[in-house]
């Protein structure tokens, strides 16, 4: 299978605080990955340096072949925490829209082709009654969603999410990742989640990231690793919410 | 009011004080929404201080001060613009620092100027009544610019400044069209110079956007609402202030201030009687 994303020796820092050190890390074409670790164990900036919203101090990062930033387009991208206000004066369907710049036009309006795309993108993920909703009147699962749609209405071929489970409830989180697992029969799936043990149940890979890369392996993971990752013994079944 | 109105009819200075006014508020309303929503007044607010730079350079040289105006404003927005980007941890305090450098170097060229000390007033605050026919030309080519490049880049400009992280994913230049945005907001700035003054611009700017939002959920909605109502603002203080011979821009903005100042108490009890309602629904 083609390695989609591919990282080779990659470090990275914030001024002197290092934050990931000789990262060898590749993605296959079809994969449903998961990347877990401790909070700042570096997994949000990985995922900004694949989006190369971030450059490595030293290393080399390829997606599909070509530098990130170069491939951006091809990427869909679910982050945290949403980077707009959520008052601001948008409706729904005008937010999703935006995810078709780039793959739309330049000058003047959308087109046709958007507006299905948008109204597909809804559909898959059954939100299509909030269209005309301003963005300020969803819940948080609801903007997961909508999230998700403004990053598949760009077709993409690779999806990375960063904790899209982090502020929604347990029903919902196994939604919104029973959604991942259809989407990844035509996508390759990256996710960033603190949550070891309820991602092992849908990704079929887990990388461990805890400034190195602890473990890179297609097994099961066990408790001896998960101390190794953690310091400390979790609690596999430790689910709160 | 009726003594104004014969005068409009009559007077064809007041008639091109009247257009300056309406053509002004079409700016405001376009831009001052971006400005509002943004929350970049700060920003807008540097850009139109240190207009009084452009403006004293060109009385001095001896050319048209909205054209020095303009060339100021621009260069002045591609400053703070480039400092936003690339130099955020000082930011305030640098955008400060140009809007206070701008004004001080207007100021030091119109003290060399003789005979030009009484124009300042009218820089600084606006002298609707005293608008040349070819100045309000001058503002009917801006708008008209402002209103094609807001045209073809509307979805560009809504998505830097709803989400700017996301807007680059998308392959959109986000700096560049940061910088552009700002040059317009400079190009309205120019606009307002006339009506308001340069000291007033920031509230005829921001106010008649910041209503609107108090009511429609839309950037196209709070651009056509905040054109109507500076227009109502400015043609309305252009009234008032007529009979007892009053200067307009401090009347318009008075108007304005109080205008907002109801609608936000207006819709922050109407906000909490929702809230309450929505609470006791079953």
């Amino acid at each position: 299978m083609n390695k989609v994303i591919e990282l080779e020796k990659v470090s990275f820092s914030y001024g002197l605080v290092p934050v990931l050190q000789a990262i060898d890390f590749s993605v296959k074409e079809g994969e449903f990955l998961g990347i877990v670790g401790p909070n700042a164990g570096g997994k949000s900036t990985l995922l900004k340096l694949i989006l190369g919203l971030l450059k490595p101090q030293t290393g080399n990062i390829t997606v599909l072949g070509k530098k990130p930033t170069q491939q951006r387009t091809q990427i869909g991208y679910v982050p945290q925490y949403p980077g707009f206000a959520r008052d601001f004066p948008i409706t729904v369907k005008q937010t999703v829209l935006l995810g078709r710049l780039g793959a739309s036009r330049m000058l003047g309006r959308y087109t046709e082709a958007d507006h299905l795309a948008v109204q597909q993108a809804l559909g898959e993920l059954e939100a299509q009654d909030l269209a005309e909703r301003p963005i300020s009147a969803l819940s948080g699962g609801q903007l997961q969603r909508i999230l998700l749609a403004r990053a598949l209405v760009s077709e993409p071929k690779i999806l990375i999410l960063d904790e899209p489970t982090a502020n929604i409830d347990m029903r919902l989180e196994t939604d919104i990742f029973t959604h991942l697992r259809e989407l990844n029969k035509r996508l390759t799936i990256l996710v960033v989640s603190h949550d070891v043990a309820f991602i092992s149940d849908y990704v079929s890979r887990v990388a461990c990231l805890n400034r190195t890369l602890v473990c890179h392996q297609t097994d099961a993971i066990d408790g001896k690793l998960i101390q190794d990752l953690y310091g400390e013994p979790v609690r596999r079944v430790a689910h709160a919410h | 009011m009726t003594e104004f109105l014969s005068a409009v009819a009559e007077q064809s200075f007041l008639q091109m004080s009247l257009l300056a006014g309406l053509l002004a508020s079409l700016g405001c309303g376009v831009m001052g929404t971006f400005v509002v929503v943004k929350r970049i007044t700060f920003l807008a607010g540097g850009i139109a201080h240190s207009v009084l730079a452009g403006m004293g350079a060109a009385v001095y040289f001896g050319f048209d001060p909205l054209l020095g105006a303009l060339m100021a404003a621009i260069v002045s927005a591609l400053l703070i613009g480039w400092i936003r980007l690339n130099w955020k941890t000082q930011e305030d305090t640098l955008i400060g620092a140009i809007w206070a450098m701008g004004m001080a170097i207007g100021l030091l060229f119109i003290s060399q100027t003789p005979g030009y000390a009484s124009s300042l007033t009218s820089y600084l605050f606006g002298n609707i009544l005293l608008v040349p026919e070819q100045d309000v030309w001058f503002m009917a080519i801006l708008d008209l610019l402002l209103l094609l490049v807001v045209g073809l880049f509307y979805r560009q400009f809504l998505a830097v400044i709803f989400d700017e992280e996301f807007a680059r994913l998308r392959g959109v230049p986000v700096s560049f069209f940061y910088l552009l945005l700002l040059c317009l907001i400079a190009v309205t700035v120019v606009l307002l110079i006339h009506v308001v003054g340069l000291i007033l611009v920031i509230a005829l700017l921001t106010l008649p956007a910041a209503i609107a939002g108090h009511y429609v959920h839309s950037l196209g909605g709070m651009m056509l609402i905040a054109t109507v109502l500076g227009s109502s603002f400015t043609v309305g203080g252009l009234a008032l202030s007529y009979s007892p011979n009053l200067p307009a821009g401090p009347t318009i903005i008075l108007l304005a201030g109080s205008a907002y100042v109801l609608s936000a108490i207006f819709s922050h009890y109407r906000l909490r009687r929702r809230a309450r309602q929505s609470l006791s629904m079953p």
